[in-house]
């Protein structure tokens, strides 16, 4: 099928997004600092009709319009804006994509008969853009390239392969041709696309940019050229507003109930599970009080998450009603559908609330895994992992025998390299009744940690007389005795 | 008569369980070993955390569910939300002060609730009358010596559990409160290869 593109040029994008939001009846520009001075970013017609270019710094423009009004130019909210077009544009097709800063390509191959062809489509988008106060321009072929070049130059339709008949009368530019291109083709006598075309390829591709030849084959369609659609922006959320304000626990639970159930009929229809939730209250006095709950895995099963919430509502201050409640999944994450085996997969789910109910009251990231590091340094030996965020650990590497508790080494009186016959460790006196050692461990160097700047550890186990099983350690290159660890 | 340890270890299930003395992380980790299910471990963030290496001889350090909460309180909460839940096996609980009746109380409650045995450390002395049994644990280096020392022919060795490097050395295990029952002691040694304790000797009665 011959691809359709509708190339939707916004010529005054940011001034009519400012003069939408604020309307303003005399000449108008938006002014951005540039260069050094206040320059014209963008302006109305009655501005343009006076004179006035964009580019052209505000104090000339003032000359040529005394009564030019003029704001401050936002081009990040006009990206956002354009964006929203953007959005606004998949009514027509699902493939939009961005053209610059100030327009669109819309790939509309096999939708057009939709809204009864092609000609009524486009007269419809002119139409609904006329009303929200934006002009734009609209060109429709089958690349991007020829589209772009009708949008600018020449606004209509090409029908499928005429677009050399179409684009051919237009000027260079029309080609999206840097102006030094067009300029040095200018001064040969090539003015038109279709005074480039004739022209050798040979030649022009020996004393010209790739870049010409390029444009020139993307706008007739020799070489293919993508259009990047929107990356899909999925938002599961809904809102219940109420005719009278509600304040009891039951009533807001009973609510929260009703969002939960629509909100998890969404997420099983895209086969998602929301991660994290977020309800929030809006109060009859427009204060918002929000409840987030933070799950150890993802879900959509109402009924549990209710349950999760419970916490977080009833510590909500309803103060004179709440009118509306709002439910947001803000991060979701894929959930497919799966089989149920009855045992295994509830104590799974009832492990999984559980860590949902402490992480919300202590943080997710504070419910904590143990997982093995593959490393020969004691205290490196293992790290600790979110359990929301992992598996547990099935089999466990087994490795030498190691204290029950380590701490960070703390220092006894001692020499030589047998351990010491008695010391005293933690304000008590202990005597060592049996030694078992040693065993040598290096430091890694590579990983500069500053416990082990005193060099080689000779490790011993200690038993002590007083009950203590202690796990101490010589540096023999730097000669002192440490405690490490504990056995219990 | 004295206490059969059969009849108060493994720890009665749904209730709240004590145990202090320097030999009461080994408890702890030995309780843990023997649950059934996932473990949650709850201390104060400031702790440092059990080391995992030194656990596997015990328990599988995968059970393991550590919950680093911000306060005392917040360890109490959290052990009691757990409890509830009923999730889990066991929740070992470190306390660093001695909490009250109401704690203890509530602890006890959801232990119950939730089916799910509770084990505090607690500090010496720190216990809460709401529990159900309290443990004094502390390492025998002496008895041990005394017992490679002595020749083959006194009474314990005959019948010896086989040693290993982790079971060699034994714990005295002093039940110093129980809500059901006597109060007894007992030399005990852990059976890495077996993955039980074994009783040496009850010394006491």
């Amino acid at each position: 099928m011959q691809r359709r593109i509708v190339s939707l040029w916004f010529p005054r994008l940011a001034a009519e997004r400012s003069l939408r939001a604020n309307p303003i009846d005399a000449p108008f520009a938006l002014t951005l600092f540039d260069r050094n001075s206040e320059r014209v970013y963008d302006l109305c017609p009655r501005a343009e009709a006076a004179g006035l270019n964009r580019g052209m710094t505000l104090v000339h423009a003032r000359s040529f319009c005394p009564g030019l009004l003029t704001r401050p130019a936002d081009p990040k909210a006009d990206q956002r804006f354009l964006r929203l077009l953007a959005r606004w544009a998949t009514r027509y097709c699902p493939w939009v994509g961005f053209d610059g800063l100030n327009g669109l390509f819309l790939d509309i191959t096999g939708s057009a008969h939709l809204l009864g062809g092609e000609e009524p489509l486009l007269d419809d988008i002119r139409a609904r853009l006329a009303r929200a106060g934006l002009s734009a321009r609209l060109g429709l072929a089958s690349t991007p390239g020829a589209a772009w070049a009708l949008a600018r130059f020449a606004e209509g339709i090409a029908q499928p392969g005429e677009i050399l008949a179409r684009i051919g009368p237009l000027p260079l530019p029309a080609l999206r041709l840097a102006d030094q291109t067009c300029t040095s083709l200018e001064r040969l006598g090539i003015a038109t696309v279709s005074d480039l075309y004739n022209l050798p390829r040979a030649n022009v591709a020996r004393r010209y940019d790739p870049e010409v030849l390029r444009r020139l084959d993307q706008a007739l369609g020799a070489i293919p050229e993508q259009i990047s659609p929107l990356k899909e922006d999925l938002s599961f959320a809904v809102r219940m507003t109420l005719p009278e304000p509600i304040g009891l626990l039951d009533d807001v639970m009973a609510g929260a109930e009703r969002l939960i159930g629509h909100l998890c009929e969404q997420l099983d229809t895209a086969q998602k599970g929301a991660r994290s939730l977020k309800l929030t209250f809006r109060r009859v006095d427009q204060e918002n009080q929000a409840v987030e709950l933070r799950l150890a895995r993802p879900m959509r099963d109402g009924d549990r998450i209710l349950a999760l919430f419970e916490r977080g509502v009833s510590a909500v201050d309803s103060g004179y009603g709440i009118d509306m409640i709002r439910l947001e999944a803000t991060q979701v994450e894929e959930l497919g559908p799966r089989q149920l085996t009855p045992s295994q997969a509830l104590e799974k789910d009832s492990l999984a609330d559980l860590i949902t109910q402490l992480g919300n009251r202590i943080g997710l990231e504070n419910i904590l895994r143990f997982a093995p590091v593959d490393s020969h340094i004691p205290e490196r030996s293992f790290k600790l992992v979110p359990a929301a965020y992992s598996m547990p650990v099935r089999a466990w590497p087994a490795r030498r025998t190691r204290p029950l508790r380590l701490f960070p080494p703390e220092p006894i009186t001692g020499s030589g390299a047998t351990p010491p016959g008695r010391f005293r460790w933690r304000g008590r006196a202990l005597t060592t009744l049996k030694a078992e050692g040693p065993e040598r461990i290096t430091p890694a160097w590579w990983e500069g940690d500053d416990d082990w700047t005193r060099g080689l550890r000779d490790y011993w186990r200690v038993a002590t007389g007083q009950g203590q099983r202690l796990w101490l350690f010589h540096t023999p290159q730097n000669p002192g005795w440490y405690v490490q660890g504990e056995f219990g | 008569m004295s206490l059969p340890f059969s009849s108060v270890y493994p720890l009665k299930r749904a209730r709240a369980h004590e145990v202090c003395g320097e030999g009461g992380l080994v408890f702890a980790a030995i309780t843990a070993g023997l649950a059934s299910g996932s473990v949650v471990w709850v201390s104060e963030r400031w702790r440092p955390v059990v080391n995992p290496e030194g656990l596997a001889p015990y328990c599988d350090p995968g059970k393991l569910l550590l919950t680093r909460a911000d306060t005392p309180l917040n360890v109490l909460a959290s052990a009691e939300t757990a409890l509830r839940s009923g999730a889990v096996g066991l929740v070992v609980a470190e306390l660093n002060a001695p909490i009250g009746l109401t704690e203890g109380r509530r602890l006890q409650l959801a232990a119950e609730t939730g089916g799910t045995t509770a084990l505090l450390l607690i500090p010496e002395g720190g216990g809460s009358n709401a529990t159900e049994t309290r443990w004094h644990c502390t390492g025998m280096p002496a008895f041990e010596t005394a017992r490679q020392n002595s020749p083959v022919s006194s009474g314990p060795t005959s019948n010896s559990p086989r040693q290993n490097d982790h079971d060699s050395t034994p714990w005295r295990w002093s039940l110093i409160k129980n809500k059901i029952g006597t109060l007894s002691d007992w030399v005990v040694r852990w059976d890495a290869a077996a993955h039980r304790v074994i009783v040496v000797s009850e010394t006491g009665g």
